[in-house]
């Protein structure tokens, strides 16, 4: 294992020639193995779930009795649930909403939950005092009355505003996003405290780096780590979120088949029908696990004291 | 540092005053009714769902029923419950000892198996340890609980008839057997739950532990001609702790409120399940009561928390 | 067969040499039913036929009885109760004078016999009944249960400071005298046909007066017997935990010779139907489970172990589809569904007929309900003396595009059919439940076939079913364009159940949308015909009435029924003397329980 030491002439180096740092990490980006393969996964995701509904015109709410809990055949690639609704139809169809409401929640949650963390770690006194009170509150909200309420205010108007589909979407992504950058916040300024006084970042603020270049450029980078762990965990609690939203009435009609409603709709049949639970819980472990990779290889790439070469 | 103490204790009463507005005004505006059965029955008439309505005060403003709230609840006298007229601290206390045996024992169990893993993950990454590890992490926590639980029961008390799978908190053995059932009983949800918790932990732990693996000091250590157990120990697992801590501040006050949908499935009468079933009955006392002490949970360990991160890396320092 | 034969038959039941039991069968293979029969019979006492299947010859001795409720009581005084899990629990420690058992009949509990026109003690004008109670009946804490409890709980329930959601059964008492000390005469206000109501099934439960006497009106939510039961029943209070578990103990003095057989009960609750079946018949944990709201698949599954059966009991709840007469989308003095903003197209009685043919009912019952219902074109279905012949069930996709077609109604570009600028799209609302949600796909997707669109939406039950006037999602406001849930029938007699189509009842705003009528429809010959059948003292014709009330709601297509409910339970098939009534509490004849 070879010691990376990063000099302070190198850093000044990097720093003032801006565009070969993106290059270099995007160079990096690509060599990190396991990164691309979680990106040629998710892709492949996205492109089934915008272009398969119209590739696949098997209809996702035609119900046959006769073809009920059936396994994977022909006519059904990935089975039948209990109304003979083709599977693979519906998971094509419910992948774009999941999809989408987790990872535009965790990216609402984290980018929330970054900023206040950094500023708080990075401010301390009172704006650290007020946005770590602010968080509390948050974290004491109780969920349930909470998305009745919401819910019940402002349902109607968003529907109005931006039509049924896109309102509800909306509101989804906003109370799931808004009940959960707390505790990214809460990670991400404990990393600032410890590394708002670390060597490099001295050695930068004693080069007279502005506040803003020091937190951007040497400490967020390094802070990163918890908040990728924190966004992969977020994607399947948020298409989890969606579908107990959903389960509530809060959420989408219950007859959109999002991967976590697939799931829930399928747990009392698991001795007889596995199959039905097996596809959606499966695509939610990819999506996972592609999120987590390109997580791991966007901070290898960003970090700029990385160890090369490792076992 | 006793100064920031001493302020944060300060400020923590009118936060937490702060917080119980915020809470009843959401649980007296959001909709719903207690009285949700009589409405179906034709054989309830309306004056007596109005009347009992105005016997709970439910008709009355807000301020007023916040100010009556607080100034009883002060007092000691939390109050009763709109379902059953019980005593509300009663509920909570009948419950209290059941949350806590099931709830703490998943989070440590989440915790031993975190810290061993994760740390051991970090230090060889990569490696075929590791690429196992952390599959299964991801599964544990792709998989809602409620499908883990279902799975468990399936397996051991359908399939192989090993556990019960209905909790029971009033077990009539006495003596070792009492023990027995009780374990018998925990084993499912316990491992359900810790081992959601683990899966989350082991990431957080290992992303951690790279972080610090990486600095300067590790190799110092290391250069300094200490033990590759030393150097993890004394100076990797110390600092890599820090976000563990704030997780683990974080988790606690749930240990309160427990884990819902766990609670439901095998039937734990914990806290959370009397959180949820108060708050489908539109039961405001029992809800206040719990998210009331659950707030001051979250201030307090999160103060902890804090308090703590100086403990660990001493060069932090609170301006 | 005729007069004559019938009179022959009597004549031998009252020799012996007929039983009831057979005569009663015979004239239900008539057409008839059990009440009838025993009216027949000169009622002397219209006695539910005795359990001689009941076992065990001594009292004790049968262990635990474990016992799941997934919907757990949380209060224990009957007349309080918000729903059956708290009757339910109730019903282990208090009891009434009389209970119904699966035919509607009455059973006697603590009375000594049942009261009938024959024996005299139902006076012949309607307006009063005397009632003999049980000697030797003692409260779990000693004391003699007497005829001053039971005046006790008239006064009791019938004040309205109480707020006891039992008053309607007792408001209409005029005085109760006490005759001796265990007989009491009731006095109506009004001839009363269903004099039953007060003192008999769950809204009859006796509370003792020595206990409750300090806590009257106000106070009454105060007594600390509200959570520690003292009452008369086979077993004693021993502990409760609401929300969670009830449990109770063998009571050594308990009036009925024998019983009970159990040495404790324990009532646990929590959890959902699908697990507590399970628990019942796949591990045997548990010996009962009540409600089996799970899909008829998974029963079958879960009864190939053997261990136990998912048994049903008919009752009068009928889940159905409600056509809102007024128009949820337009608001008329801050009102929305106002009789005054008549509903668009769902007045044209073509659109309601076309509506009803494309309820897929024999699905519906197939593959979602299975035994938990039966099909039925009716929405009054029980006793069966009250179900009108002259009704039928029909799914026609077809038919309903032609009825439509012929009335106007043509297909627009996008397959929905359309007049003068009307689009046939309705908003279609119910509670959140799985067979629910299927049964709402199902209907949706035939209603495409036929050219209707319908928008599902679906609302958690504590919410849609709550009464807070200020919140449009609650069904009394019905502010969608149909909508779907279950109407119980509280009792065998359907006065009460049909009086939710009388205009009187519409729901407003005015009050507070506590009215019955949530369709709003309104028609004056069915006003005529309620207030005939009110104060109309002969059986025969009362029913005559009733049946003629369900086919004008029927015919009028103001509702569309589409699952006959009955209850389904989960029984051990160790457990023995298990009878279920549709009428009743689960546990109201918990005494005669066993195991062989």
């Amino acid at each position: 294992m070879s010691i990376a030491t990063a000099p302070a002439p190198s850093l000044l180096a990097r720093a003032s020639a801006r565009p070969s740092l993106w290059r270099e990490a995007t160079r990096r980006f690509r060599r990190h193995r396991l990164a691309m393969v979680g990106f040629v996964i998710l892709l492949s995701m996205v492109m089934a779930v915008v272009v398969g509904p119209f590739v696949y015109r098997v209809p996702i709410d035609e119900i046959d009795f006769r073809a009920k809990l059936k396994g994977p055949s022909r006519a059904h690639p990935l089975g039948t649930d209990d109304l003979g609704q083709d599977l693979l139809a519906r998971m094509l169809y419910g992948g774009r909403i999941s999809l989408a409401v987790g990872v535009a929640a965790m990216l609402i949650s984290i980018t929330i939950g970054t900023t206040v963390g950094a500023m708080a770690g990075q401010l301390g006194g009172a704006v650290d005092h007020t946005l770590m009170r602010l968080t509390d509150l948050f974290l004491s909200l109780p969920q349930l009355p909470l998305l009745l309420l919401i819910v019940y205010l402002f349902r109607d108007a968003l529907k109005k505003v931006l039509g049924p589909e896109a309102g509800i979407f909306v509101m989804i992504v906003a109370v799931i996003a808004g009940l959960r950058w707390m505790p990214v916040a809460r990670l991400v300024r404990a990393q600032f405290l410890s590394l708002r006084e670390k060597e490099f970042v001295e050695a930068a603020r004693s080069l007279g780096a502005p506040t803003l270049r020091q937190v951007v450029r040497h400490i967020l980078p390094n802070a990163l780590g918890p908040v990728i762990v924190a966004g992969s965990l977020d994607v399947a609690a948020a298409i989890i979120a969606e579908s107990s939203l959903s389960f509530l009435g809060l959420g989408f009609p219950p007859d959109i088949p999002t991967w976590g409603r697939i799931l829930y709709d399928a747990k009392d049949n698991l001795d007889f029908a596995p199959h039905w639970a097996l596809f959606p819980g499966t695509a939610i472990f990819l999506t996972v696990l592609s999120i987590n990779y390109i997580g791991d290889g966007l901070r290898d790439a960003l970090d700029p004291r990385k160890v090369l070469g490792h076992k | 540092m006793s100064r920031y103490v001493v302020r944060r204790l300060v400020i923590m009463i009118p936060v937490i005053f702060g917080i119980s507005l915020v809470l009843f005004m959401i649980l007296a505006l959001a909709p719903g009714d207690p009285f949700e059965e009589l409405a179906t029955n034709p054989n309830v008439p309306p004056e007596v769902r109005m009347n009992l309505r105005a016997q709970f005060g439910l008709d009355d403003p807000v301020p007023v029923r916040y100010v009556r709230w607080l100034t009883s609840m002060v007092r000691g006298d939390w109050g009763f419950s709109f379902v059953s007229r019980v005593d509300v601290v009663t509920l909570i206390l009948q419950r209290l000892p059941t949350s806590l045996f099931v709830l703490g024992s998943a989070q440590l169990l989440g915790l031993l198996i975190a810290l061993p893993i994760g740390t051991f993950s970090a230090l060889r990454p990569y490696s075929i340890f590791d690429q196992v590890a952390t599959t299964f992490a991801f599964i544990g926590f792709s998989l809602p609980t409620f499908f883990t639980g279902l799975v468990f029961i399936l397996v051991f008390s359908l399939t192989l008839d090993w556990l019960p799978f209905i909790y029971r908190a009033d077990i009539a053995d006495t003596g070792w057997r009492w023990w027995w059932q009780h374990a018998r009983q925990a084993i499912m949800p316990v491992a359900v739950l810790g081992l959601f918790q683990g899966a989350t932990l082991t990431r957080f732990v290992r992303s951690a532990v790279l972080d610090v693996i990486r600095l300067d000091y590790v190799n110092t250590a290391r250069a300094k001609g200490l033990s590759e157990g030393a150097t993890v120990v004394k100076h990797v697992v110390r600092n890599a702790l820090i976000p563990v801590v704030t997780l683990v501040a974080l988790q606690i006050p749930a240990i309160f409120t427990g884990a819902v949908i766990t609670e439901q499935i095998f039937r734990i009468p914990g806290i959370g399940s009397l959180l949820i079933s108060s708050i489908l009955a539109n039961d405001t006392p029992v809800i206040m009561a719990i998210t009331f002490v659950f707030s001051c949970l979250v201030v307090i360990f999160n103060l902890v928390a804090d308090l703590l991160y100086g403990w660990l890396d001493p060069r932090i320092s609170y301006r | 067969m005729d007069e004559r034969e019938l009179t022959g038959l009597i004549a031998q039941v009252h020799t012996g040499a007929l039983s009831r039991r057979r005569f009663t069968q015979m004239m239900i293979a008539l057409g008839l039913t059990a009440p009838m029969a025993s009216q027949m019979l000169g009622g002397a006492a219209a006695y539910a036929q005795t359990k001689s299947t009941y076992a065990p010859t001594k009292r004790g001795g049968g262990g635990p009885l474990k016992v799941l409720w997934w919907q757990s009581p949380t209060l224990l005084n009957p007349h309080f109760a918000t729903g059956t899990k708290d009757q339910d629990g109730s019903r282990i420690f208090y009891e009434p004078l009389a209970a119904f058992d699966p035919d509607g009949n009455l059973a006697p509990i603590l009375a000594a016999e049942i009261p009938s026109l024959q024996n005299g003690a139902v006076a012949k004008d309607g307006k009063s009944v005397t009632w003999k109670l049980k000697k030797n009946v003692t409260w779990h804490d000693g004391k003699p249960f007497t005829a001053d409890d039971i005046v006790f709980n008239w006064e009791y329930a019938a004040d309205p400071a109480t707020a006891a959601t039992t008053v309607s059964s007792y408001k209409d008492i005029a005085r109760i005298d006490k005759i001796d000390s265990h007989t009491v005469k009731i006095t109506f206000k009004n001839p009363t046909p269903f004099w039953s109501d007060a003192f008999c099934g769950y809204r009859g439960m006796i509370l003792p007066k020595h206990v409750f006497e300090a806590f009257k009106g106000g106070k009454s939510r105060e007594a600390p017997a509200n959570l520690k039961p003292i009452g008369t029943g086979a077993y004693k209070f021993v502990d409760f935990k609401p929300g969670d578990i009830v449990r109770g103990e063998l009571n050594p003095n308990y009036h009925m010779p024998n019983r009970p057989h159990f040495d404790t009960i324990e009532m646990k609750g929590g959890g959902d139907a699908v697990s507590a079946g399970r628990a019942v018949v796949q591990t045997g944990e548990y010996d009962y489970a009540w409600n089996m709201q799970v899909e008829e698949e998974i029963m079958k599954r879960m009864e190939q172990g053997g261990r136990g059966k998912f048994e049903t009991s008919p009752s009068g709840n009928i889940e159905h589809i409600q056509c809102n007469q007024t128009d949820p989308w337009k608001e008329v003095d801050g009102e929305r569904s106002s009789v005054k903003a008549p509903h668009p197209f769902l007045t044209d009685p073509a659109v309601r007929q076309a509506l009803s043919l494309l309820v897929d009912r024999g699905s519906v019952h197939e593959e979602i309900y299975g035994r938990g219902g039966q099909t039925t074109a009716n929405f009054l279905n029980a006793p069966s003396k009250y179900a009108s012949k002259a009704n039928k069930a029909e799914f026609n996709v077809e038919k309903a595009s032609q009825i439509l077609e012929a009335a106007g109604w043509k297909k627009g570009a996008d397959g929905v059919r359309a007049k003068d600028g009307k689009r046939l799209k309705m908003v279609y609302q119910t509670s959140i439940n799985a067979p629910r949600q299927k049964t709402q796909a199902i209907i949706k997707q035939a209603a495409a076939k036929a050219g209707i669109e319908l928008e599902l939406k679906s609302i958690t039950a504590s919410v849609f079913f709550s009464s807070d006037a200020a919140n449009p999602d609650i069904y009394s406001r019905f502010s969608t364009d149909i909508q779907m849930y279950t109407t119980t029938q509280a009792s065998p007699d359907p006065q009460t159940f049909m009086e939710q189509f009388a205009s009187w009842e519409v729901a407003n705003k005015e009050n507070k949308y506590q009215g019955r009528n949530i369709t709003r429809w309104r028609n004056e010959d069915y006003d005529k015909l309620f207030k005939a059948a009110e104060s109309e003292l002969d059986p025969v014709k009362r029913a005559a009435l009733f049946i003629r009330m369900n086919d004008m709601a029927i015919q009028n297509v103001v509702v569309v029924p589409v699952i006959w409910r009955t209850k389904v339970q989960a029984v051990s098939s160790r457990l023995k003397g298990v009878e279920i009534s549709g009428w009743d509490n689960d546990t109201a004849q918990l005494f005669n329980w066993y195991k062989a």
